[in-house]
């Protein structure tokens, strides 16, 4: 499930949108991340505050995104161009990889719901694919 | 499964906010184009070539509707959904065959139909509750197959 030139295309269009909001959305992902999937707080028991919106939520959402928008500039080489992102999850964060699932579907949910006119179906395909990909590039490194 | 007041109180609000002839089309036309796998099932549907097609397909659209009536009985009948969903479990493995799997991403796809529809007033807390909700659907309708 390999991104094609089309997929490629849509994900910048469509990210280039995303990065005004960054904030908002990598704020919606992560709190629905830790309220709907509680078992995800787990990587985060130094924080004092885990509820939505919080300040620590909202800083690592963004955090998030911001990779994530890196991410795009990097869509022609994600393996090599996340290995040091890799890296840190597989030896220092040891984020078990079914967790990409997880934010990956809220991120999902956090464009829904920022652009709802935008985010068609065929903008959808392409961004699951597109997150699906840097999944496997994080994972690279993990063993 | 235990529902709080707070969860039924919930469910019942996206119920009620829900066009049930918007969503369901929506919402399967959206399983049919972000898995194409998906549309193993529907080999009877005529055109399912593009995106366009899959959108404006008129048994697409009809047969979304039926899903979310379905899911409407499920709402009306939360203390026993398995039961409820007995023979619609036989259904889907002994007459249609669905895998189990897909289930899951039907649930995924009307998650995010809601979700642009209502917003930020799609709370975490609500998506909670709406999830748990698909979660006890996809069991019950998994429970038959053997």
């Amino acid at each position: 499930m390999s991104l094609t030139a089309k997929d490629k295309a849509i994900v910048k269009e469509f990210f280039a949108k995303v990065a005004p909001k960054a904030e908002e959305i990598g704020n919606e992902a992560l709190s629905r991340t830790l309220f709907v999937y509680p078992q995800t707080k787990t990587y985060f028991s130094h924080w004092a505050d885990l509820n939505p919106g919080s300040a620590n939520v909202k800083k690592h959402g963004l955090t998030v995104v911001r990779a994530v928008l890196n991410a795009v500039d990097l869509i022609d080489d994600l393996k090599g161009g996340l290995l040091t992102l890799s890296e840190l999850h597989a030896f220092m964060l040891r984020v078990d990889p079914a967790n990409f699932k997880i934010i990956n579907h809220n991120l999902l949910v956090a464009l829904a719901i920022t652009f709802p006119d935008d985010f068609t179906p065929d903008v959808h395909v392409s961004v699951d694919k597109f997150l699906a990909q840097v999944s496997l590039a994080l994972s690279e490194k993990y063993r | 499964v235990v529902w709080t007041e707070q969860e039924r109180a919930f469910i019942q609000e996206i119920f009620g906010k829900l066009n049930y002839e918007e969503a369901g089309p929506k919402a399967l036309s959206r399983v049919l184009i972000v898995y194409p796998w998906t549309q193993r099932y529907f080999g009877s549907f005529g055109n399912l070539c593009n995106s366009e097609a899959i959108i404006k397909n008129p048994k697409v659209a009809a047969h979304g509707k039926v899903v979310l009536r379905g899911l409407d009985r499920a709402m009306k009948n939360m203390d026993d959904i398995k039961n409820t969903y007995k023979e619609l479990s036989v259904l889907h493995s002994e007459k249609l065959h669905v895998d189990p799997d897909n289930f899951k991403l039907l649930a995924d796809c009307l998650t995010i139909v809601i979700a642009t529809s209502m917003g930020t007033s799609f709370t975490p807390e609500k998506q909670a509750a709406w999830q748990k909700f698909l979660a006890v659907v996809v069991s019950a309708l998994c429970r038959q197959y053997y």
